[in-house]
């Protein structure tokens, strides 16, 4: 049997040591390698599901609407719409002679049924083949009920996970600049790229308020279809998150001139350099923004670092596997990482980009390996290779890690754990601290052999 | 069609799962087979995790992947590609090709281009040892997981099944069933003194132990040496009321080599049981082995236990359809009151089946609804004012809205632990079934009692 790297993907993973930094990334993916990558309309889903308002009607067959229903953690301090799984379920008949009738009379059903704000309308793979002009009922039935009708072009076939980030960007896009802008302050931004994951939107807003800047949109974690429409109207666009909302900061920053940042929330250094960057955007005209910001930061630490520190301890000198869909936040979890003691020993993602994986390969130590949209052949050949204790990835991987014995945390969009802000690394800290001291892995076979005196142990008795 | 509830054009909550689904997952019970999807990316990852999410196992799916052109221009240079990459990887002896909607909607002839690979690249083949290429066609758009399900075995047994021998053993379809069940059905089996191929045999290969390096392949399943010789076997025993008289594995044994069929229920309590034991005592000629008489003896007993904690007590039991038919038997056996059974797909025999399971003891037939979502059944549900819920932990948010608990069985158990292990089907799966029913019961009475009652 061959070896588990594909010849056809050796450029897209590299080691880091003599040779310098040069790899290959967004590429298709590989005709029968087992991709831990989704498709566009995956890409798009993500991005606009957590808008809890709207009504996400699928148009497709029912595999694609089923295998998504309310499979993100994503939370609403609202309406809960987003929730429930519409598809218009497309048959034989439909396939043949097309599905634009279907789609009408679902939407008008639906729309009636539940009176949303705003509808999206994802379009499938075979969507895409059939030919049915979304664009155009959509139209129709935003004419007919009032309410925004946006189409999202998401054939699965159409690209990767980041096509579908820009269908989701383009839509969203729809809806800036068709809402009232009066009321909003000088000293406001909008949050793209975080999805409230397990509440997450929720710290980070407060943050935000605490140092007096007002959030006009959540973009799009517990979002709301009247913010986005008056979005415009915000001072600065603060980015999360690789490429899932980039697009639209820089359509709107053409369109309506407003900058954008990009930041991350997970971390200590990273979540303070965030605050602290929006801060200096506003510091010319709100002079205390700074204080109150180191304020916050102060206060935040000195509650975090003694609680941090136990779990330090334990956890020095182990090693972690990171394995994720954007690099950006590859980079938070290297750092992080780096805080509670741990060494990285493999960092890789879905969707990086070149300049992704160079800062990647500027941050790490030696000999890890930097590794672009992986498989589960590979990911447990580099599992086993550099012995780690946790495995860092989405639900895909769990059973990669757990079925050879190592240790593993969740850091994707089914997460049930904030992992974002102060408390999230504390969060974070805790959930990498209870499955590396778990005691169960020294009975997985894997590990006996490195426990021995455990089993000298058991000789004795 | 609904049996009652107004048809809606668009669908909420899907009650069902698409087809190539039901494919992989058989495909997953035959040694050293990899599933492999005609179509995009999306659905085979997507369906990993809908899978993985069940048996918190490894799944690996492979996918032609096909991206615009091959969408434009068909996907048989991909499939071929894939095909080559995954063998060289993975090294397999099958590999179970299954379409999707999109290969199905731009007409790629499949097994045709599967012919072609297999004439193009004769001596890769045969440096790999010449695994075996199954193709089954599963558009999503007509049908459900479960049809995509038999789908596959039908195509693995009428592609390699011969009767070149005559061998001394059974073959036995029990349809999807966990991998506790399976192995527990390998063992009554054996009790019997039966030799018996089962397929597909998910019991090692989707609850496989913790391992010291990474299997490629999870060891187990059924062997393919033993699927060749099925049509030189003494007889088949074929699981599903739903699936009777239609295309089947078991039909297609009967029909080429008139090897004689056994059709039973899912055998989900004690009568549905006792009918797939008679199969086997008629088998083995042998009577049923003591250790299961003592079994059934003690379900019995269990039964008459319990009998007045679950005495017209109403239930709602949807998913798919034999699962829903083998407990509704279970529940009218008992002294339970179905109210409404439920499934997203259709078959011409299901409310016959269920009115079979429900004649002789209930009086009034429970409501029976095919083809719904679970909108359709929310809006039915209501009035019924059932005191349980049996289903896929898909119900959940019912189960919350109304109130009523739900006991989680089939496919999929999202948010609960070790689904895969749960017993469902014989004289040990009906006693645990019993358990969990009256415990649920008791326990609503224990905690919306002010007493809280310490003996019940
Ligand atoms: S396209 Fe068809 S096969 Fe793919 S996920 Fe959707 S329903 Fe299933
Ligand atoms: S059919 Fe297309 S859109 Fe649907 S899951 Fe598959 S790849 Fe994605």
């Amino acid at each position: 049997m061959g070896s588990t790297i594909f010849e056809e993907r050796d450029r897209q993973i590299h080691r880091k040591g003599d040779e310098p930094f040069s790899m290959d990334c967004d590429m298709p993916s590989l005709a029968g390698a087992v991709s831990q990558r989704a498709c566009v309309f995956c890409g798009s889903r993500v991005v606009l599901y957590p808008i809890a308002d709207a009504l996400h009607l699928v148009h497709g067959p029912i595999g694609c609407a089923a295998y998504t229903w309310d499979i993100r953690g994503a939370l609403s301090s609202g309406p809960e719409l987003h929730r429930l799984s519409f598809s218009t379920d497309l048959q034989e008949k439909d396939v043949i002679f097309g599905g634009e009738k279907k789609l009408y009379q679902a939407l008008i059903e639906l729309i009636n049924r539940h009176s949303p704000k705003g509808a999206f309308v994802y379009s499938t793979c075979i969507v895409g083949i059939i030919g049915d002009d979304l664009g155009a009922v959509c139209r129709r039935v935003s004419e007919e009920t009032g309410i925004p009708v946006i189409p999202v072009q998401s054939e699965g076939f159409k690209g990767n996970k980041r096509a579908g980030y820009n269908a989701a960007c383009k839509a969203l896009f729809e809806l800036v600049g068709t809402g009232v802008i009066d009321d909003i302050s000088p000293v406001s931004i909008n949050i793209l790229g975080d999805f409230n994951l397990a509440g997450e939107i929720w710290i980070i807003r407060e943050y935000f308020e605490r140092m007096g800047v007002q959030v006009v949109a959540n973009i799009t974690g517990d979002g709301r279809i009247d913010d986005i429409k008056r979005s415009h109207g915000a001072s600065l666009n603060v980015v999360q998150c690789s490429g899932s909302t980039i697009d639209l900061a820089i359509m709107m920053e053409r369109q309506y001139g407003i900058p954008f940042m990009r930041v991350s929330y997970f971390g200590v250094e990273d979540m303070a350099e965030s605050l602290y960057r929006v801060a200096n955007f506003f510091s010319d005209g709100d002079t205390d923004i700074m204080d109150r910001t180191r304020e916050l930061v102060r206060n935040e630490l000195a509650q975090l670092y003694p609680l941090l520190e136990k779990y330090r301890k334990d956890l020095m000198g182990k090693k972690a596997a990171i394995y994720v869909g954007g690099a950006f936040k590859a980079f938070s979890l290297v750092k992080a990482f780096r805080l509670i003691g741990m060494d990285v020993a493999l960092v890789g993602s879905q969707t990086g980009t070149e300049e992704d994986y160079r800062e990647l390969y500027d941050i790490t130590d030696p000999g890890t390996i930097i590794v672009d949209d992986s498989n589960p052949l590979e990911l447990s050949s580099f599992l086993q290779e550099k012995d780690v204790d946790i495995f860092v990835g989405g639900v895909k991987e769990r059973p990669i890690a757990y079925k050879l014995g190592v240790g593993f945390c969740d850091h994707n969009h089914e997460r049930k754990e904030a992992l974002e802000g102060f408390v999230g690394m504390l969060n974070f800290a805790r959930e990498v601290h209870s499955t590396v001291m778990s005691p169960v892995w020294r009975f997985s076979p894997r590990r006996i052999s490195q426990h021995s005196s455990y089993e000298l142990s058991l000789k004795a008795v | 069609m609904k049996a009652l509830a107004e048809h809606f054009v668009s669908t909420t909550n899907s009650c069902k799962l698409c087809k190539p689904l039901g494919a992989c997952l058989a495909f997953r019970g035959i040694e050293g087979c990899v599933p492999f999807l005609h179509g995009s990316q999306g659905c085979a990852t997507y369906m990993r995790r809908y899978i993985i999410s069940h048996f918190r196992e490894p799944m690996d799916i492979a996918s032609s992947s096909l991206g615009e052109k091959s969408a434009i221009y068909g996907g048989g240079p991909n499939l071929k590609l894939g095909l080559r990459n995954l063998m060289n990887k993975y090294n397999p002896q099958i590999v179970g090709i299954a379409t999707t909607c999109l290969t199905e909607t731009i007409g790629d002839d499949t097994s045709r281009y599967v012919t072609e690979f297999c004439q193009e690249f004769e001596e890769f083949l045969n440096f790999h040892g010449r695994p075996e290429l199954v193709t089954v066609s599963t558009p999503s758009y007509s049908g459900s997981y479960m049809e995509g399900f038999h789908a596959a075995v039908e195509s693995v047994v009428a592609k390699l099944a011969k009767n070149e021998a005559v061998v001394d053993s059974v073959n036995l379809f029990p349809g999807f069933i966990s991998p506790a069940d399976t192995r527990y059905l390998k063992e009554i089996l054996a009790d019997f003194g039966l030799k018996a191929t089962v397929l597909p045999d998910i019991s090692e290969t989707l609850d496989a132990p913790a391992l010291a390096g990474y299997e490629k392949i999870p060891a187990g399943g059924a062997r393919l040496n033993d699927i060749r010789a099925m049509g030189g076997a003494l007889a088949s025993v074929e699981f599903g009321r739903s699936i009777i008289g239609s295309h089947t594995p078991g039909n297609i044994l009967l029909q080429k080599f008139h090897q004689p069929l056994y059709s039973s229920g899912t055998p989900i309590g004690l009568q549905e049981t006792d009918r797939f034991f008679e199969i086997l005592e008629k088998l083995s000629g042998i009577p049923t082995p003591e250790k299961h008489a003592l079994e059934r003896g003690r379900l019995v007993d269990s039964y008459i236990d319990g009998h007045k904690y679950v005495f017209g007590q109403k239930a709602v039991i949807y998913g798919e359809m034999d699962i829903v038919i083998g407990i509704t038997s279970l529940l009218v056996e008992t002294g339970m009151k179905p109210v409404l059974v439920a499934t997203g797909s259709s078959s011409k025999n299901f409310r016959n089946a269920i009115e079979d399971v429900c004649s002789g003891i209930l009086e009034e037939f429970p409501v029976v609804m095919e083809d719904v979502d679970f909108f359709d059944i929310a809006s039915e549900i209501k009035s019924l004012e059932p005191n349980l819920l049996l289903g896929n932990s898909k119900g959940h948010r019912l189960s919350k809205e109304m109130d009523v608990p739900l006991i989680r069985v089939g496919f999929p158990i999202h948010d609960r632990f070790g689904g895969h292990r749960q017993f469902s089907i014989g004289y040990r799966g009906a006693q645990n079934l019993f358990d969990l029913i009256v415990n649920t019961l008791i326990q609503r009475k224990q905690d919306s009692s002010d007493i809280g009652y310490g003996y019940i």
